[in-house]
């Protein structure tokens, strides 16, 4: 709705914060919290993200020569330990990446700042509880990080990917601790999940402002709900399946082990039950971001409001019924593999309904190119190449030949390194004017961009053709006719690592010049409610509520 | 940290430490319990002071947390529009702990239903076989376990749980009448009925002939009934919580959200064990023992 419907408090100058300590560590503001979530993702990004350096590194040539520098032993045995720490790195990785740097960035981080902000409230629901979700997702980011460097298997740490599956998670593969504390870690990770979710649901059905339908709210706000639904039912069935990993490991429960008529695969049944929706619960609020920018940068509302919406409720449905499509080589029935394949595809129906409305929103508009439009658009260029080869990966038939290849690793990189990522970056751009109160330097924010698509591209695009000649994944060394591929994947990463160290320069360049924000910088197109608020926003906004008119849009 | 000015009645709840002592006791939680498990920092398997200073963290927070929400619901911050709120929570933490659930049945009808499937059967041959449905459980319990009775014990655990889902109504009732020796009376009975039902789960354990440890049809049951068993045991903290602020002279005819919050966890437990019930000792022995 446009801002002259709203009314604002403007009385707000003086607020009242608590004392630095208080503020930051017994934090129940929404926004503070927000930040806190954001500071966190960067760091857990930065260890992830190093971590996929390592990888790329050692993959550079064929041959095995980067781990072996960071391992113990001589010869054969530093070769040995190479091949663990490299799948510890691989493991690490994806569990970081995931659990510590999109989920605490895009839920935690822009959900804690923005659905508040667009509902009209003045708090998160449950202020409280919000901060030990934040404090749980630090404390078990610091068990993950402890996992790391106990002994597990053969070495310190747990190597079976962050899928863990047994028996290499069970005490055959990974014997040690490590994967007991990595176990608590997810545990732990996935209360402060379930508790910020239960935040998230609650803050968005009680707390709309007067005159906010829910066929009004602005669709990050949907995409937040929905993904807070994801999180609610799908966390607590992978704590089911986390704890009879524990119990087999340590109380001598059978429920993964073939030689007691256990069943390994019921493992990766539960996980992926968890695990599919958990893909879905990383791109939906980056969604909701696009939506946003690509409607306040063509100056046009979104096309299809209601169809974005029920779009991404239908993909949470569905989401909820293809999992085994993940584990179309475990020698399951042709019927069940032909159900899933279906099931997978109508996911393409409302992701399809999504690329096309956002496409229909810049048609015709006057569109601005400023830098989080820079990221949207490349968010749903290089989102789509992901889902066509979802498309391609969600026949069975197909999957024989490309399951666990780099083709997959491609993939879901696309969908989640290009789409997650970048509507992460997006949602930054967008918002940091908002949340910081000062401008960044827009030529190094579109620098930012335009190493980052171009070094992301030559990353992962070759990985299609080396999964194609069947490079399978997870491996540390590979036959020489790969070695092409691996070296422009290489050349990639350091693109990208250029790309982020610009990110760094520009965010140091807007700490060092503290250009003052505006309330609203983005002009006409930015119609949500938090751009009728100052920048920074006051430490308790809305003491009155905004009344959000009928006449107003999304 | 709300000022003078505002004009809604959300609940902006003031900085508190418990959040960042939680999250702390949680990590001690976690590295007492490998420790215990499998020895950690030097310290040998079996250790168990790590975990029993962790536990004693968590029970430290949860006690100081609460406090202060009862306090805060005392002086008025919990306004009719919080209250909603707080409703909503309570039910989608059930409705989180339902999928908890979710996973431990999961596991069970997979074991119970899929045994041939997984010995090597196609799904056509396995449709064939048990073309009834209902024999599909033929092969479970596994051959020689010798399972529990489903109408000794068991069934009085039943009767015993659906009974305090009585005692827990005419309590809630008698307390929105302002009948406070009653609504104490109804909760006396409704605890009892809780411990009872748990001694007599505990007593089932000490005579079963199979063991959690080593058996794949121990490992179905003990944890299926055993996290039912321990969510009673929440269950009858929480109702006994309830008890003892009423005794103390808190929850009012009116506004009494910890005791609602109460019943309703002890409904889902009650019904969980009805799924239990049905499943994990009628079934089978229906269709292998009976």
């Amino acid at each position: 709705m446009p801002m002259d419907e709203v009314a604002i408090d403007h009385h707000d100058s003086h607020d009242h914060k608590p004392g630095f300590f208080t503020r930051w560590l017994f934090s129940t503001n929404h926004k503070d919290i927000g930040t806190l979530y954001l500071i966190f993702a960067l760091i857990a990004g930065v260890v992830g993200y190093t971590l996929s350096g390592l990888i790329r590194w050692e993959l550079a040539e064929p041959g095995i020569g980067v781990m072996t520098q960071f391992v113990a032993g001589e010869g054969d045995v530093a070769i040995q330990n190479a091949k663990h720490f490299y799948n510890t790195v691989i493991t690490y990785h994806g569990l970081i990446m995931i659990f510590f740097m999109v989920m605490p960035a895009l839920i935690g981080g822009f959900g804690n700042w923005f659905v508040p902000l667009m509902i009209g409230a003045p708090d998160m629901a449950f202020p409280r509880m919000n901060n030990i979700s934040f404090w749980l997702t630090v404390a078990a980011f610091v068990l993950a990080c402890i996992s790391m460097t106990v002994p597990g298997g053969p070495g310190d740490g747990f190597g079976g990917g962050w899928v863990l599956y047994p028996p290499l998670s069970s005490t055959t593969g990974h014997p040690g601790p490590a994967m007991d504390v990595l176990i608590l870690s997810l545990h732990t990770a996935g209360i402060a999940s379930i508790l910020g979710a239960i935040n998230f649901i609650v803050t968005i059905l009680n707390m709309r402002a007067p005159g906010m339908t829910m066929h009004k709210m602005p669709l990050f706000a949907w995409g937040v709900l929905i993904t807070a639904v994801l999180l609610l039912l799908s966390l607590p069935v992978l704590a089911a399946a986390l704890t009879m990993l524990l119990t087999d490991r340590n109380f001598g429960s059978q429920f993964f082990a073939p030689a007691g008529g256990g069943d390994p695969i019921m493992f990766q049944h539960l996980f992926w039950f968890f695990g599919h929706p958990e893909v879905y619960i990383m791109i939906l609020p980056a969604f909701g971001i696009v939506s946003h920018i690509v409607s306040t940068f063509s100056k046009k509302p979104i096309f299809g409001y209601l169809g974005m919406a029920y779009a991404m409720v239908s993909i949470g449905v569905i989401g909820f019924v293809v999992w085994a499509h993940h584990m179309y080589t475990v020698g399951m029935d042709v019927d069940l593999k032909a159900y899933f394949v279906a099931a997978t595809m109508v996911i393409a129906v409302p992701t399809g309904i999504k690329i096309f409305s956002w496409i229909a929103t810049m048609w015709g508009g006057s569109i601005d190119f400023t830098v989080p439009m820079l990221w949207a658009i490349g968010f749903i260029f290089l989102f789509t190449v992901g889902g066509v080869t979802g498309v391609v990966l969600a026949n069975a038939g197909i999957d024989h030949a490309l399951h666990d290849t780099y083709y997959v690793v491609a993939h879901f990189h696309y969908v989640l390194s290009l789409g997650a990522v970048f509507g992460l970056f997006a949602g930054w751009y967008y918002w940091f004017e908002k949340m910081f109160g000062i401008k960044y330097n827009g030529m190094i924010g579109g620098l930012h961009f335009w190493l980052m698509f171009i070094g992301s591209n030559v990353l992962f695009f070759p990985q299609h053709f080396l999964g194609l000649q069947g490079m399978p994944r997870r491996y540390i060394d590979y036959a020489d006719g790969f070695a092409t591929w691996h070296m422009w994947s290489s050349i990639g990463y350091a693109i990208t690592l250029v790309a982020t160290l610009i990110f760094f320069v520009g965010l140091v360049e807007a700490m060092i010049r503290r250009r003052k924000g505006e309330a609203n910088p983005w002009g006409e197109g930015a119609t949500t409610l938090e751009w009728t608020l100052p920048s920074p926003p006051p430490f308790h906004q809305f003491n009155e509520l905004p009344h959000v008119s009928n006449k107003g849009g999304h | 940290m709300a000022h003078d000015e505002v004009k809604h009645d959300f609940h902006l709840v003031n900085p508190s430490p418990w959040p960042l002592l939680g999250s702390l006791s949680v990590v001690v939680t976690a590295l007492g319990g490998v420790t215990y498990m499998k020895g950690l920092f030097g310290l040998e398997a079996g250790t168990w002071w790590l975990l029993a200073v962790g536990l004693a963290m968590v029970m430290w927070v949860m006690f100081g947390w609460w406090r202060e929400v009862i306090k805060e619901g005392g002086i008025g911050d919990h306004t009719p529009v919080v209250q909603i709120g707080l409703r909503y929570g309570m039910i989608l933490f059930i409705a989180s702990e339902v999928m908890f659930f979710v996973g431990w049945f999961w596991s069970f009808f997979e074991f119970a239903i899929f045994e041939s499937a997984r010995v090597g059967e196609t799904w056509d041959s396995a449709n064939a076989l048990y073309a009834d449905g209902l024999s599909r459980f033929a092969d479970w319990p596994p051959v020689g376990v010798e399972t529990f009775d489903p109408f000794h014990l068991p069934l009085i655990n039943t009767l015993i749980l659906l009974l305090s889902g009585t005692t827990v109504t005419w309590a809630h009732h008698a307390l929105q009448h302002n009948d406070r020796a009653g609504a104490k009376l109804g909760l006396v009975f409704t605890v009892l009925l809780g411990m009872v039902f748990t001694l007599l789960q505990a007593y089932e354990y000490s005579h079963a002939a199979f063991t959690f440890d080593g058996t794949l049809y121990g490992s179905a049951f003990f944890m299926a009934t055993g996290f039912h068993g321990a969510h009673v045991v929440i269950g009858t903290i929480f109702l006994a919580v309830c008890l003892i602020r009423l005794l103390m002279g808190g929850m009012s005819a009116e506004k009494h959200l910890g005791f609602e919050f109460a019943a309703w966890y002890w409904h889902f437990v009650d019904v969980v064990w009805l799924f239990l019930f049905a499943f994990v000792y009628v079934v089978p022995f229906l269709v292998y023992g009976g």
